[in-house]
């Protein structure tokens, strides 16, 4: 059950992730996508135990960090997204999440795990001008959470009835 | 008391299942600081490579078979727009018109290049080389503020890293690293490309920064001779050695505005770059004639092959 789970969740984060990179460049504003791999992280977190998220959250970050075209410095999508998969299961509470707290939870992490990949940039000296991030970041986050509705109720089913005990009452 | 034990444990319990482990979070986090470390003091040849490598062997086809997939959707409005015959024709007379428009741009320079006798070894080193044609397939997305695509062609077409990538307007970016079937190529436009290039009226060498902004229109130029202006609508071209990333005599953009920093004592230009960053398609890749390659090669004459 467990390996079926990892191999659900890997499979989730690799889509996500192809199409992050392959798809919605077509429709993105000025490159900016929505953070698919974001939504399958908070997504398991809402919904798994939270050292599998957290893990999960790890490995996705990992992910983004080294598959092309991305070259920045690795590890930086590893400690936004392990955070944000951090909090995201904090916030969990063993109720069903409604709609409105999904929401806020989605655009909290998003703007949370942006701004940890953009101050790391900052630490490393990849200068930015600080209006042009909170545009990057502002964009990024209504763009996760217009995508919300659409990408997390079925994950999150999924991720509940792959972990029965967990799965949301 | 009892109720009160009862409520601690179940608290407890509550607490066991909601709150996510802090030693695993400081152990993931200090993971990724050792990953960044590793990284960012690595440089080129960091213990990180490989591993992009690996990750990129699996995801680059993956890329392209989706890629490949989208795009009869993202030419649906073109398809409207057009029948078939008709957008090969547009197809060809805008590959005419970009063609005509670079030799124009680069007139001056050329005439100045024949000028300093310098225009013969130019043209040789410049006929020496064969293009790669290849289509994007991936977008670096802007919150990892990078400008970066992978293209669908790598080792395997013969393409190595610090190649020349260009498309039928100008200048695209250089190969940052190859796997069997991908490359990832760095767009001049991303913070961290610098170019060498040279204003084509004057001949004046200096160096082309991308700025890594939004919009990704604007490129900077700073002369090594802070004396010398360069012109509005002034030509860029690319210059360096042949060895170098960057192949000679490939048009980067056109001078839009020119400043006089009091600061730095020299010139700041800001160019245009000729070509669209946010509708890159079809690029080709510049690598030396004769190369191996497991597709049909552009030779420097116009040949296919």
């Amino acid at each position: 059950m467990t390996r079926f789970r990892a191999l659900f969740a890997v499979l989730a984060i690799a889509i996500a992730l192809v199409l992050q990179v392959s798809l919605f460049p077509h429709l993105a504003w000025h490159g900016i996508v929505p953070n698919l791999c974001l939504l399958v992280v908070v997504g398991a977190a809402l919904s798994i135990d939270a050292p599998s998220a957290m893990l999960l959250g790890f490995a996705a970050g990992v992910a983004l960090d080294l598959a092309p075209p991305a070259d920045h410095v690795a590890g930086r999508w590893a400690l936004a997204l392990t955070v944000v998969a951090f909090l995201a299961a904090r916030v969990r509470q063993d109720v069903k999440p409604t709609a409105t707290a999904v929401i806020g939870t989605v655009a909290a992490a998003s703007f949370i795990g942006t701004s940890i990949f953009a101050l790391t940039g900052m630490l490393l000296g990849e200068g930015q001008s600080v209006p042009e991030l909170l545009q990057v970041i502002a964009v990024a986050v209504l763009w996760d959470v217009l995508l919300t509705p659409i990408v997390l109720p079925p994950l999150m089913k999924m991720f509940g009835r792959l972990q029965p005990q967990w799965a949301s009452t | 008391m009892g109720g009160r034990e009862r409520r601690w444990r179940g608290t407890d319990h509550l607490e066991s299942r909601n709150r996510p482990p802090r030693s695993l979070l400081v152990a993931l986090i200090l993971a990724s600081i050792t990953l960044i470390t590793l990284d960012f003091s690595g440089g080129t040849d960091s213990p990180v490579e490989p591993a992009r490598r690996v990750i990129g062997e699996a995801f680059g086809p993956v890329e392209s078979l989706t890629a490949g997939a989208i795009r009869p959707f993202t030419a649906v409005p073109t398809w409207f727009r057009t029948q078939g015959a008709l957008s090969a024709e547009i197809r060809d007379l805008e590959a005419k018109n970009s063609e005509l428009r670079g030799e124009v741009a680069s007139a001056g320079f050329d005439k100045n290049r024949l000028e300093e006798y310098d225009g013969l070894t130019g043209a040789a080193t410049d006929l020496g080389q064969a293009l790669v044609p290849a289509r994007v397939v991936a977008y670096g997305s802007s919150q990892s503020f990078s400008h970066t695509v992978t293209i669908d062609a790598g080792a395997a077409a013969g393409i190595g890293p610090d190649m020349t990538v260009v498309n039928n307007d100008g200048l695209v970016g250089r190969v940052l690293r190859v796997t069997r079937s991908t490359a990832t190529v760095l767009l001049i436009v991303d913070a961290e490309s610098i170019v060498g290039g040279r204003v084509g009226s004057s001949m004046e060498v200096g160096f082309v920064h991308g700025t890594g902004s939004l919009a990704a229109d604007e490129l900077d130029l700073r002369l090594v001779d802070d004396a010398v202006i360069p012109d509005r609508h002034d030509t860029v071209l690319t210059w360096g050695g042949s060895s170098g990333p960057y192949q000679p005599g490939v048009p980067v953009g056109r001078v839009s505005d020119v400043y006089a920093s009091l600061r730095e004592s020299s010139q700041r230009a800001v160019i245009e770059p000729f070509v669209n960053f946010s509708a890159l398609d079809v690029v080709g890749v510049m690598v030396p004639t004769g190369t191996t390659s497991d597709r049909a090669i552009v030779e420097a004459d116009g040949a296919l092959r």
